[in-house]
């Protein structure tokens, strides 16, 4: 196709405008209302959500249903740890890795015993974990009061970085920095981050050996593969990006219940994997924002629209966007089982069946 | 020792329902090696189908026997056209895909269900009515009503009907070959579409069924009921060796009692530092600890392929 796309000025300057647009979209957007900043907070929280998935469906071809539990699990530790709950309040940067450990455990626990199943049995086992976690959270309020139940864990500590409070507002450079618009920064900084892990980890021996795994087991194990090892590691590995994300998730929210890690949150993950592209870390971001921002417009036109049309609201706008995931998956699977913007490697797949 | 009579009795009608829900799981892994996520909520179609027919019937004034069979029999009916619908739109044009493929629409398919549902049925639970009345027998301290009984009376009607179809029948030997050996079995001429197809149907009319005897068990209609239920059906079936047609009247039994028994005596077994309202765990946890010990299930045989 055409040659600027490669070429090394074009690219370097579709990145600064990528960069700039990135920087300045909080201020657009808080002009739209500091809602609109807190949303696209946690359409970031959920792109580490789906590359974290990613990892394990993606990369490793094993289905996980329960994914969501993972975050649970960061977000109570990072609840447990700093809030009034306990009276124990430790800064995030201690915490943070303590959660994604925690994660990575769990995620070891249930895997160490199902990685060696059948992939659409690992799916059930996972959903049924994810279950079980949520069952734990909301009736661990005794005899001992651990999570406090239904209620969930409120007055969560938020970030506090060198006496800057990230919940509070601050003046710097004539500009003013609301929280949400500074978790925005922050947020982006971890997202660099884990791109950068992602591609890197893609790339990898392990990432390699991940693909040969999801390709053909029983060719990889004959290459010399660890298969059951390197499973475990996708899967802790993947736990571990939950484990971040919820802890960041708490300290944002500053109030978590079980109601937050229902089954849907898992379907919604697997929803933005799979309709981004499984496999193609840019796919998978863009599935994830899509997902994520679309209910929040149909929230903002669904309503209206009814009303104008017929008087009064036919359809709730929860019912669309999940109907919308639910088409997603059958569609996509029907008609472009890559995704919207499938990997290299599935491409080529995909290309060879047509042949 | 009554409450232990009253579990068993519990734990059995449950099972028998769960019996019934895992069969269809079990007769669609048999021949196409597929998890249909969304069989439980067909079952919950054939409730929320019935209670409107109910509901429809209900100023007619007709005998309440009349009733319930026009009800299920429109349930039934329904639930056959959307297993029907879901193979040939959902999972027919995935076969040969990689095996991720099915199970990802599988969970479209669910999800879209269950919406439409809460889209005509409203998300409040809905109170079935309760068209004959219970009545209540006591058998050494424990009670037993007639809806339990009818409960184990149809599921054991409709399990020893599909033994028949299955074993007794040129469709069921036509469906057992196909399990087998799709391609051998199209070379003897069996078309291997229908017989899936006729899978799908037969799985789903018993879906309905169960369905309809959960809601009147319960006394309620939810369009989320499924989820759960399909869950505990697939560990059933799983328990008992996923794809084998014994193996799934066996595990929902089994399950049903552990279910029941479990959810009796987890407070006085550990203090009351658990309760019942552990009780949805047991089913999950028999489901890892078969797959861990056992992952053929008890009646199942060793699959050589695990890729």
């Amino acid at each position: 196709m055409t040659r600027w796309r490669t070429h090394p000025a074009a690219v370097r300057a579709g990145i600064a405008l990528v960069a700039l647009a990135l920087l300045a979209l909080p201020f657009a957007l808080a002009a739209a209302g500091t809602a609109w900043v807190r949303i696209t907070n946690l359409a970031i929280l959920f792109v580490f959500l789906s590359l974290g998935l990613n990892i394990v469906v993606g990369f490793a071809g094993l289905l996980d249903l329960g994914y969501i539990a993972f975050y649970a699990v960061g977000a109570y530790v990072y609840a447990l740890l700093a809030s009034p709950h306990f009276n124990i309040h430790w800064p995030f940067w201690a915490i943070l890795p303590i959660g994604a450990a925690v994660a990575a455990l769990f995620g070891v626990l249930i895997g160490a015993p199902t990685l060696k199943l059948r992939g659409d049995y690992l799916a059930i086992v996972t959903l049924g974990f994810g279950e079980i976690v949520r069952i734990f959270l909301n009736n661990l309020s005794h005899p001992v009061n651990i999570t406090n139940g239904p209620q969930g864990i409120a007055r969560i500590d938020p970030f506090r970085v060198d006496g800057v409070d990230f919940s509070k507002s601050d003046s710097f450079l004539g500009l003013t920095f609301s929280g949400p618009i500074k978790y925005y920064y922050l947020l982006l900084l971890v997202l660099l981050a884990v791109i950068f892990i992602n591609v890197r980890l893609q790339d990898s021996r392990i990432g390699r050996a991940w693909e040969a795994v999801r390709e053909d087991e029983v060719a990889a194990r004959a290459m010399g593969i660890d298969t059951r090892n390197i499973k475990l590691l996708a899967f802790a590995m993947g736990a571990s990006f939950g484990g971040i994300a919820g802890g960041m998730f708490s300290a944002i929210q500053g109030f978590i219940s079980p109601e937050s890690f229902v089954l849907v949150e898992s379907i919604m993950v697997v929803s933005m994997v799979v309709l981004g592209g499984m496999g193609n870390i840019w796919g998978v971001i863009l599935g994830a924002v899509l997902l994520s921002f679309v209910p929040e417009i149909l929230r903002f036109t669904v309503e209206p629209v009814q009303m104008r049309l017929f008087g009064r609201m036919l359809i709730e706008p929860e019912v669309i966007r999940m109907l919308i995931f639910g088409f997603a998956l059958v569609l996509v699977m029907a008609f472009r089982p890559g995704g919207l913007w499938p990997s290299a490697v599935r491409k080529r797949e995909l290309a060879e069946r047509r042949l | 020792m009554d409450i232990f009579i009253q579990q068993l009795i519990n734990g059995l009608t449950l099972g028998a329902v769960y019996a019934v829900v895992a069969l269809g799981y079990t007769m669609v892994y048999g021949i196409i090696q597929l998890i249909n996520f969304a069989h439980g909520d067909v079952v919950m179609v054939g409730a929320m189908v019935a209670f409107s027919v109910i509901v429809a019937l209900a100023p007619l004034g007709l005998p309440p026997l009349v009733v319930v069979l026009v009800a299920t029999g429109c349930a039934v009916s329904a639930c056959m056209l959307i297993g029907y619908a879901m193979e040939r739109l959902a999972y027919r044009p995935l076969r040969g895909a990689p095996r991720l493929a099915p199970l990802i629409t599988a969970i479209g398919v669910s999800i879209i269900l269950q919406h439409l549902a809460m889209m005509i049925w409203s998300r409040n639970p809905l109170a079935f009515p309760q068209v004959i009345k219970t009545q209540s027998y006591d058998i050494g301290g424990a009670t037993v009503t007639n809806v339990q009984i009818a409960i184990l009376a149809i599921s054991i009607a409709i399990m020893a009907g599909l033994v028949a179809l299955v074993y007794r029948t040129r469709l069921g030997t036509a469906m057992r070959a196909t399990a087998q050996n799709p391609q051998v079995a199209g070379l003897m001429g069996i078309d291997a579409n229908r017989v899936i197809a006729f899978t799908f149907v037969i799985g789903a009319a018993l879906a309905a069924v169960a369905g309809v005897m959960v809601a009147s068990y319960y006394g309620i209609a939810h369009y989320a009921m499924g989820s759960q239920l399909g869950l505990k059906a697939f560990c059933a079936a799983v328990l008992g060796g996923i794809g084998n047609i014994p193996g799934a009247m066996l595990g929902g039994v089994l399950l049903g009692l552990v279910e029941a028994l479990g959810a009796g005596y987890i407070g006085d077994l550990t203090g009351n530092v658990f309760g019942s309202n552990y009780q949805d765990v047991f089913a999950f946890i028999v489901l890892i600890g078969v797959l861990v010990l056992r992952p053929s299930g008890l009646l199942g045989e060793r699959v050589g392929d695990r890729a």
